[in-house]
């Protein structure tokens, strides 16, 4: 991250170095505190993900630190064995993944479009994606419904696919647009010199250079479909629902059923937290190229 | 656009590029570039058909999907918002006025004023904190990562998450269980919740406590009997209650449980079996202000001592009657929507901090330093310097939260239980709520559009970014 290279360039001067050992004390301590505090809610929710239903209703999680032995692999099994958890976990991925990688190639093959290719009425039409960046898909969510019940794609997984790649698209072009414009020319130059058509230069020349950017792109698709609550509501059926729908429906009685809900959720969330650390820094980058969705 | 010159590049490169294409390589091309130079009349008309079927071909598969999934929908929302909730009669801007008539809409609207007047505003400002501090630790990536982290997780994670942390028991609940924590410090409960006079001739109701109808003086005793106090909250140190002592100059007296287990005592007498209840506080009152106070023995003794001449009333003090911390409702209807922003800064505070963190480090240093070197302390520097400077990224993270706060809609729907979900409504929300359980498309669409018109200064902002970037 950034951090590493501005503390670097600081510890260079005098002052900067003074200015970090007389605050680096309490600051530390302050920092500490605040990241202690921010870990304490993801770690509360994997704790009493380990405990029955009974303990959660009797006592905080936090008994479990002084008392490990209430600490059990039963919610996970029960979580394992409810054939509903496992089924929407499915769609998940079957959702997820077609998602993101669609969203990935039809954005690359216009943002090309729109980087390279001279057509009328192009900065126009790029200006239209620009404003659908933040168009709030609630918009969509009835017309769409009833486009649907007429192309039979309601309540299944391609109909939930093609929303998110609708609604994926304006920021997934937006980006790699941006990226492909920085693509040193004389690199495209050559290749048609070498008599490449297009298609071959996108698929040879800047689809490889565009890498990083896709990496992003995939990662921030991949965890925004992955962690819808909304499209999910509203077009999957039962038999397609992903986990998230599943555990919201569990909801109603909180209490009671909080040994499948701690579990499921911490399941829900353990897929996009190992993706965000392995994969940190596109996640950032991806974040940084387009923040405006 | 910067792309120009390359463009302009591209369109003379385009025959050779064309006429020596491999034939597997799309014969759409190759057949584009050949046709095109015989049957275009004039140079400019002859190269741009060629180019945009291209152009057409790269882009159709994102103009079709937006074209029948985001623009389309547009269209049709805006019509439909002017139709009934079946869609047979036109009824005008109706459903738009109903939103401001509605209770339902109009909570939904204050909520997200609320929303947008705090939450966009306490994230950035956490996020330039954090990405500032940060600078300055050895270990600022790894502070990063972990304020970063809960962007990855969903909504609906996020929502469980905080809604354990919300739990009203203290005992379940890690809000109220550290609220306890520090009531306790300030306001410790008292020994004996919910006791009452067994004689309320005896002792009245004074304030939270009670205080005794007649006046002592120096030298007198009194009996204090106690009811309502369930056994197992007797304190274990409790012994037998025994006749008041013998007041010494003071007045003295005993506090007891006047209730025999199993019947047969009489009230207002201290019976043999009887208990006396330690640790109660017992003021001395002249008028309504405490002039001394003592706390009762093991056997509910107590001796006021240190009065001088006069009557007063005995009083038994509020603490010892206070309910334990019962903890806050923090998903009742009052504080529901700031719980809830609560758990959306966890979440975004991460993402200010890394965007405006990538500002600060675009900044040049010597600028600061300069800054330093004229005598400015670091809080000037911070002031007068490093903010201004920031500005125009503190203006994107802000335009981006307004944005996504106008829309929030899982956290409210997962967190708010579904008794405080009316007072935690917001447009996004109601809108679900009308459009897919009341079935109300026409209403439900006019919430949808009046959505999309709170995002249109957003969407210029944006625009006129592009615009700028690309000069």
């Amino acid at each position: 991250m950034a951090a590493t290279e501005t503390a670097t360039a600081k510890g260079t001067t005098r002052s900067g170095r003074i200015v970090r050992a007389v605050t680096h004390g309490p600051l530390s301590i302050f920092l500490l505190i605040v990241a202690i505090l921010w870990l304490v809610p993801t770690f509360g929710l994997l704790v009493a993900s380990f405990r029955t239903a009974a303990d959660n209703n009797a006592t905080g999680w936090w008994t479990a630190l002084t008392q490990p032995a209430e600490l059990t692999l039963e919610p996970y099994r029960n979580l394992l064995g409810d054939e509903e958890m496992v089924r929407s976990f499915v769609n998940t991925v079957l959702i997820t993944i077609p998602a993101a990688t669609l969203v990935v190639l039809v954005a690359a093959l216009a943002a090309y479009a729109f980087a390279w290719i001279r057509f009328p009425g192009r900065d126009w039409l790029f200006i239209v994606v620009v404003g659908l960046l933040v168009v709030p898909l609630q918009i969509a969510l009835i017309p769409v419904a009833r486009l649907y019940n007429v192309l039979g794609l309601f309540g299944s997984i391609p109909g939930v696919v093609l929303f998110h790649l609708a609604f994926g698209l304006p920021f997934a072009i937006f980006l790699l647009r941006n990226f492909f414009v920085g693509i040193p020319h004389e690199l495209l130059e050559a290749a048609r010199m070498d008599g490449a058509s297009e298609w071959r230069i996108f698929g040879r020349v800047v689809m490889p250079l565009a890498l990083p950017a896709i990496a992003s792109l995939l990662i921030f698709q991949f965890l925004w479909v992955w962690n819808d609550l909304l499209v999910a509501l509203v077009f999957a059926g039962s038999e397609s629902q992903p986990l998230t729908v599943t555990i919201r429906e569990q909801l109603r009685s909180f209490g009671s059923n909080i040994d499948i809900i701690a579990p499921g959720a911490f399941l829900q969330l353990l897929v996009p937290l190992i993706v965000f650390f392995a994969f940190q820094r596109y996640f950032v980058q991806g974040l940084l190229a387009g923040s405006t969705k | 656009m910067s792309g120009t010159s390359r463009d302009e590049g591209i369109l003379r490169d385009e025959p050779a590029a064309t006429d020596t294409a491999p034939r597997e390589e799309g014969p759409v091309v190759a057949t584009a570039g050949a046709a095109a130079p015989e049957t275009g009349p004039g140079p400019p008309p002859r190269r741009r058909p060629r180019i945009s079927l291209v152009a057409v071909l790269f882009l159709l598969p994102a103009l079709v999907v937006l074209g029948a999934l985001v623009v389309y929908p547009i269209f049709f929302s805006i019509g439909r918002s002017l139709f009934d909730r079946a869609g047979d009669a036109f009824v005008g801007l109706d459903n738009y006025g109903e939103i401001f008539q509605s209770s339902a809409t109009l909570t939904a609207l204050k909520n997200n004023l609320i929303w947008v007047a705090f939450a966009p505003a306490i994230v950035t400002s956490l996020g330039l904190m954090y990405a500032v501090m940060t600078e300055r630790v050895r270990w600022g990536t790894a502070f990063k990562v972990l304020i970063f982290m809960p962007m990855a997780i969903s909504f609906l994670s996020a929502g469980v998450t905080w809604r354990l942390i919300y739990e009203e028991n203290p005992d379940l609940g890690l809000a109220n269980a550290a609220a306890r924590g520090i009531v306790g410090v300030f306001r410790p409960p008292g020994e004996y919740p919910g006791a009452r006079p067994s004689d309320e001739d005896v002792l009245a109701p004074a304030g939270q406590g009670y205080a005794t109808s007649e006046t002592f003086s120096p030298g007198d005793s009194s009996t204090l009997g106690l009811v309502a106090i369930p056994p197992d909250e007797v304190p274990a140190d409790s012994v037998a209650a025994v006749q008041p002592p013998a007041p010494d100059g003071g007045i003295s007296g005993t506090v007891w449980l006047d209730f025999t287990t199993g019947g047969g005592g009489e009230s207002g007498v201290i019976d043999p079996t009887e208990s006396g209840l330690p640790g109660v506080e017992v003021q001395a009152l002249r008028g309504d202000d405490v002039v001394a106070s003592a706390t009762s023995a093991p056997n509910g003794t107590f001796v006021l001592t240190d009065l001088p001449e006069g009557s007063y009333r005995l009083a038994l003090a509020e603490s010892n009657f206070r309910e334990p911390f019962g903890g806050v409702s923090w998903l009742g209807p009052t504080l529901v929507t700031p719980s809830i922003i609560v758990s959306y800064v966890w979440i975004w505070a991460g993402f200010a901090m890394v965007v405006i963190g990538a500002g600060l480090a675009a900044i040049p240093r010597d600028v600061l330093e300069a800054a330093r070197v004229e005598g400015a302390n670091e809080w000037q520097v911070f002031r007068r310097v490093t903010v201004p400077l920031l500005a125009p990224v503190l203006a994107v993270v802000l335009v981006t939260l307004v944005i996504n706060v106008l829309k929030v809609f899982d956290l409210v729907l997962v967190i708010a239980p579904g008794s405080a979900q009316r007072s935690a409504n917001v447009i996004a929300l109601q809108m679900w709520k009308t459009g897919f359980g009341a079935r109300d498309f026409g209403l439900g669409s006019a919430l949808a559009v009046f959505l999309l018109l709170l995002v249109i200064p957003a969407m210029l902002f944006n625009i006129r970014r592009l615009r700028a970037e690309e000069g």
